[in-house]
């Protein structure tokens, strides 16, 4: 703020609260001796007006209006460049406010990080907390039970597309993750959409009806089309985030209607990195919890 | 003073009241249009490309801003949830400001690039098919919609006389960039950019 401008703050803020106090004392009615009861004579429909004095106790609280903003004035920030006695600022107060949890919390953060995550397991405090976090920066696209959506990973099963070790886990929150799986309605007709998805049901844990005169074409399909990502044996590549097709987990649904829909138009899966949004001590906190959903047997037979 | 010349004539009263009341808008408000840290836009702030300030559109006429703030307070509890804290540089370019009053959703100045394009969408389409317990309504009609891209270079000229720095050749290339696009993925591409110049600088503590 440049000195013109604090000094036209101050000039303006000082005039106005001298104003008011001259306002208010020049325009104070004096007591009346002994007067009380007398009439303004305005009449209005057999209505009159008193003519009394402003009770004390309320033109002194006009006075102690001004009184406040003195001293406010003197102890905080308001009169242009002045800093106040006290030297609040808004950011201050905000730091103080995270330093305080941050002496509680910092040094378990730097405790739970120096672990391994499955060792992580066995402290109670810290799934807790990585369930904290989780609740409130995951739960938008995995759920508040984690078990995700139509197109958004339930994360309670085993199944995994980028894998499900810790290190897997802790790369996915951090760096995020970019799963395409193209479209073939160009280059696919109708009939082998509907053979593949034939196919694949086949070969999937999830029972659907098979149509088995469509299964050699299917197959044929498959091993043109799919197999470079999903693999020959349809068990799908961790590297790529390219789902297993034999598991019955079906990310962006079961139905048949819905896998020839996901073949014509293809789906794109992104996960957003949350390093600059999380941290490092945080995602480690989050991978743990993460990984102990579907890692809880592990931790009784412990 | 003769208080009865003031309190029978309307006028005089008026001017009086005006004058009175102006003290507070010199003195708080005048300043404002002045100083740096409210005229100088944070390093890295850009103007909205032409998709994204048509979403803006769409965001008004929706009325997100009326259930979601865009206004992190220097707060723990908000920079722990929503990312750091706005300051008064990130809306410069901001005509009009879209701050909001009331939260009956997150606030949103830090969402961009928090979620998937896809999520928006589903999340748009129906709240609920994400997240269960959201009273979000649907907006499915935004997918159907098409941008009038014959308005856009008159949007981004006025938003040019409003001292938001597009070239000439940003609003004459304006209508092409929006052609085609539906309402929805433009207020997904508005969305995505809230916010960004902040949390890709900062990051996490």
């Amino acid at each position: 703020m440049s000195d013109f401008w604090s000094l036209y703050i101050i000039i303006i803020t000082v005039v106005n609260i001298l104003g008011c106090l001259a306002l208010l004392y020049f325009t104070r009615k004096k007591k009346q001796s002994g007067q009380e009861g007398e009439t303004t004579g305005h009449v209005y429909d057999g209505i009159e007006e008193y003519d009394n004095p402003l009770p004390r106790w309320w033109l002194w609280l006009f006075y102690i209006t001004i009184i406040f903003s003195v001293i406010y004035l003197i102890l905080y920030p308001g009169l242009g460049k002045y800093e106040g006695v006290l030297g609040w600022t808004q950011d201050k107060q905000y730091q103080e406010e995270v330093a305080i949890t941050d002496a509680k919390v910092l040094p378990l953060y730097k405790k739970y990080s120096a672990m391994d995550i499955p060792a992580l397991l066995n402290e109670p405090q810290a799934i807790k907390m990585g369930q904290a976090i989780f609740a409130n920066t995951c739960f938008g696209c995995h759920g508040a039970d984690a078990k995700g959506s139509l197109g958004f990973p339930d994360l309670t099963d085993n199944e995994w597309l980028y894998g499900g070790s810790p290190a897997q886990i802790k790369h996915s929150i951090l760096k995020g993750r970019n799963g395409v799986m193209p479209e073939w309605k160009d280059s696919l007709s109708e009939d082998d959409i509907l053979a593949l998805s034939s196919y694949i049901s086949s070969k999937n844990d999830f029972e659907r009806p098979v149509i088995e005169t469509f299964l050699a074409q299917g197959e044929t399909a498959y091993n043109q089309s799919c197999a470079a990502c999903h693999g020959r044996d349809l068990k799908g590549n961790q590297a790529l985030g390219a789902p297993n097709l034999t598991d019955g987990v079906w990310l962006h649904g079961a139905s048949p209607g819905l896998v020839k829909d996901v073949i014509r138009h293809g789906r794109i899966n992104r996960m957003p990195g949350h390093e600059s949004i999380l941290g490092k001590d945080k995602s480690h906190l989050v991978a743990a919890y993460v990984y102990s959903l579907s890692n809880k047997k592990e931790k009784s037979e412990n | 003073m003769n208080h009865e010349k003031v309190e029978k004539n309307v006028a005089l009263m008026g001017i009086l009241i005006v004058i009175v009341i102006s003290f507070g808008g010199l003195a708080e408000i005048v300043p404002l249009f002045f100083v740096k840290n409210t005229t100088e836009p944070v390093a890295g702030l850009e103007p909205y490309t032409p998709l994204q300030l048509e979403g803006r559109d769409v965001y008004i006429k929706e009325g997100c801003h009326v259930c979601h703030s865009q206004m992190v307070r220097p707060f723990r509890a908000e920079t722990e949830r929503f990312g750091p804290y706005s300051v008064a540089g990130e809306d410069v370019y901001e005509f009009p400001f879209l701050w909001g009053s009331k939260r009956t959703g997150p606030d949103l100045a830090r969402v961009g690039g928090r979620y998937s394009d896809e999520w928006h969408y589903v999340h748009l389409m129906n709240p609920r098919d994400v997240v269960p317990e959201s009273n979000m309504p649907s907006y499915p009609w935004l997918d159907e919609k098409l941008i009038d891209s014959k308005l856009t270079p008159k949007k981004l000229s006025a938003m040019k006389t409003l001292g938001v720095p597009y070239t000439e050749e940003d609003i004459l290339t304006s209508s092409e960039l929006v052609e085609g696009k539906t309402e929805m993925e433009a207020l997904i591409a508005y969305l995505q950019s809230l916010g960004l110049e902040i949390t890709e600088k900062t990051g996490a503590r």
